[in-house]
């Protein structure tokens, strides 16, 4: 099983889920980060500019079985991209277990 | 014929009560709209400590002018300077008086706090809100507003206060932000750095309810409204709506031309400043003098911000001593030059202008000099400045121990 984790720009999120929905991942966690990256943005407050590079982007956990990765990895590719400076990274990582906790039960099967 | 000429004065006599009572309710209602706008231009960590600032400024002024601080400014005139002081005033026939004066001086009071935003120790503010509304205020408004005051003697105009209130706020202001000093990060290097506000809504509404705040303010400075009262009443109302609005939309083109979008805090500043500008003169100019008063202010405005913050490196989060300080001071001036009697447009050559700067000065001085003094002493006793972990971490937590926002 692998974890993929998503940084993504809040904007494209209901992209990237209705893109994930139709290759078969339906299930994930997702909450609002904020951090520093390449993009700038050139800000203005009573007169003062500062260039923050506080930004604000939506992190996605997916935990999938392995026949999953590539098509997960490579839909959130395209459906998150713009081609401008700041869409985002992808991390991919293994996952040693997996349980559903109402059953108790564990494996890739809980992941379906 | 005399029994209904008399019911007639009576009705006159219970209107005009009645208008001051109503329009004193709208003042009251300003202190709302100063914590508002100071909570949303501040950061979250010392909302707490806004909202008890403002509220022990009613709390303590409307005590205070009640045990003193009223008969200070309009008891019987001692030397034009002050007036004969008694405690505890409850005299018939006179309270809508004491109500009317008493959220006017408390206006003044709740200035001084935003520029002294997030950093000052509470219970040393709560000694300068006092010292304020005992001392600071009643005597430079007796001068004023008594009737026997060296500066009406002089022909001094400032119908609803734009020195007698907000420019005595004003300087008290900056005297404040200069001797408790900047917040911490503010200027790194010499370099101003922007401390964002963290509710833009809050400041807006804050705004509003404001310049609501005004419709009593100003016309409610008439201090009547039967026979031709109601008339003139009706054109303050415009000529303050005027100003507020020419304030709010000058700042906003100017912010936008010189800083490629418009500022929505400056812009909130610009109406506010507009409304300012306008409290001197509101009856004594037209409309277009209204409208031009307005934009004066805003231009104002928006260059004393900056020129404050970034080269006198006075901290003032809000823009208080600009607002209320530098265009209470201008739109007392410009009465002098816009006043349909006696303005330097209107054919009264300089006299009036002149009058104005006397004013404008004299009261200036008187708050700077007992401001400095006062403060100056509370510095030394007391301290005026929180720690500087209690200044990281938030007053809230600190001074009042607890948070405003709690989930």
């Amino acid at each position: 099983m692998k974890k993929i984790e998503a940084i993504i720009r809040k904007s494209k999120f209901s992209e990237v889920k209705e893109a994930l929905h139709e290759v078969g991942v339906n299930f994930f966690s997702y909450w609002d980060v904020t951090g520093m990256g390449n993009e700038k943005e050139g800000l203005v407050y009573r007169g003062v500019s500062y260039s923050t590079s506080d930004i604000q982007r939506r992190f996605l956990s997916i935990v999938v079985n392995d026949d999953f990765e590539d098509i997960t990895v490579k839909t959130i590719i395209r459906s998150a991209a713009t081609g401008v400076v700041g869409d985002g990274k992808i991390f991919v990582s293994d996952i040693k277990e997996a349980y559903r906790i109402r059953t108790g039960e564990s494996g890739g099967e809980t992941l379906k | 014929m005399e029994e209904l000429t008399n019911q007639v004065s009576e009705i006159n006599g219970v209107l005009d009560i009645l208008w001051i009572l109503v329009a004193g309710i709208f003042v009251f209602f300003m202190q709302a709209g100063f914590t508002l706008v100071e909570a949303g231009f501040t950061r979250s960590k010392n909302v707490i400590n806004i909202i008890m600032k403002n509220l022990m400024d009613l709390c303590i002024g409307s005590l205070a002018f009640w045990i003193i601080g009223y008969t200070i400014m309009y008891g019987d005139s001692i030397g034009s300077f002050i007036g004969g002081p008694s405690l505890f005033f409850s005299e018939d026939g006179e309270m809508h008086n004491l109500f009317f004066q008493t959220v006017f001086c408390a206006t003044a009071a709740t200035i001084v706090s935003g520029a002294v935003a997030e950093r000052t120790k509470f219970s040393t503010y709560l000694i300068f809100s006092l010292l304020m509304t005992t001392i600071i205020y009643p005597i430079s408004g007796h001068w004023v507003w008594q009737g026997d005051g060296w500066l009406t003697k002089l022909g001094f105009i400032d119908f609803a206060g734009s020195t007698v209130v907000h420019s005595v706020g004003g300087w008290a202001g900056l005297v404040a932000a200069y001797l408790i000093g900047p917040r911490i990060g503010k200027y790194t290097n010499g370099k101003s750095n922007a401390i964002v506000g963290h509710n833009m809504l809050f400041g807006a509404l804050g705004v509003f309810i404001l310049w609501l705040g005004w419709f009593g303010f100003n016309p409610g400075s008439e201090l009547a409204i039967s026979g031709g009262s109601a008339n003139n009443v009706a054109g303050i109302v415009i000529t303050t709506n005027l100003a507020a609005a020419a304030g709010g939309a000058v700042a906003l083109f100017l912010t936008w031309f010189k800083y490629g979008k418009p500022d929505i805090s400056m812009t909130l500043n610009g109406a506010l400043a507009g409304l300012v500008g306008i409290t001197a003169g509101c009856a004594a100019v037209s409309p277009a003098g209204a409208a031009a008063i307005g934009v004066l202010s805003g231009i104002a405005v928006v260059f004393s911000i900056e020129f404050i913050d970034k080269k006198l490196k006075i901290d003032d989060p809000v823009g208080a001593i600009s607002v209320h300080g530098v265009v209470g001071a201008l739109g007392t001036l410009l009465v002098g030059v816009f006043a349909v009697d006696g303005g330097l447009l209107y054919g009264g050559g300089a006299s009036q202008l002149g009058v104005q700067a006397i004013g404008v000065l004299g009261i200036g001085a008187w708050t700077v000099v007992v401001s400095f003094i006062l403060l100056f002493i509370l510095k030394k006793t007391l301290g005026l400045r929180v720690s500087e972990k209690e200044e990281i971490e938030g007053l809230d937590l600190h001074e009042h121990g607890m948070d405003a926002y709690n989930e």
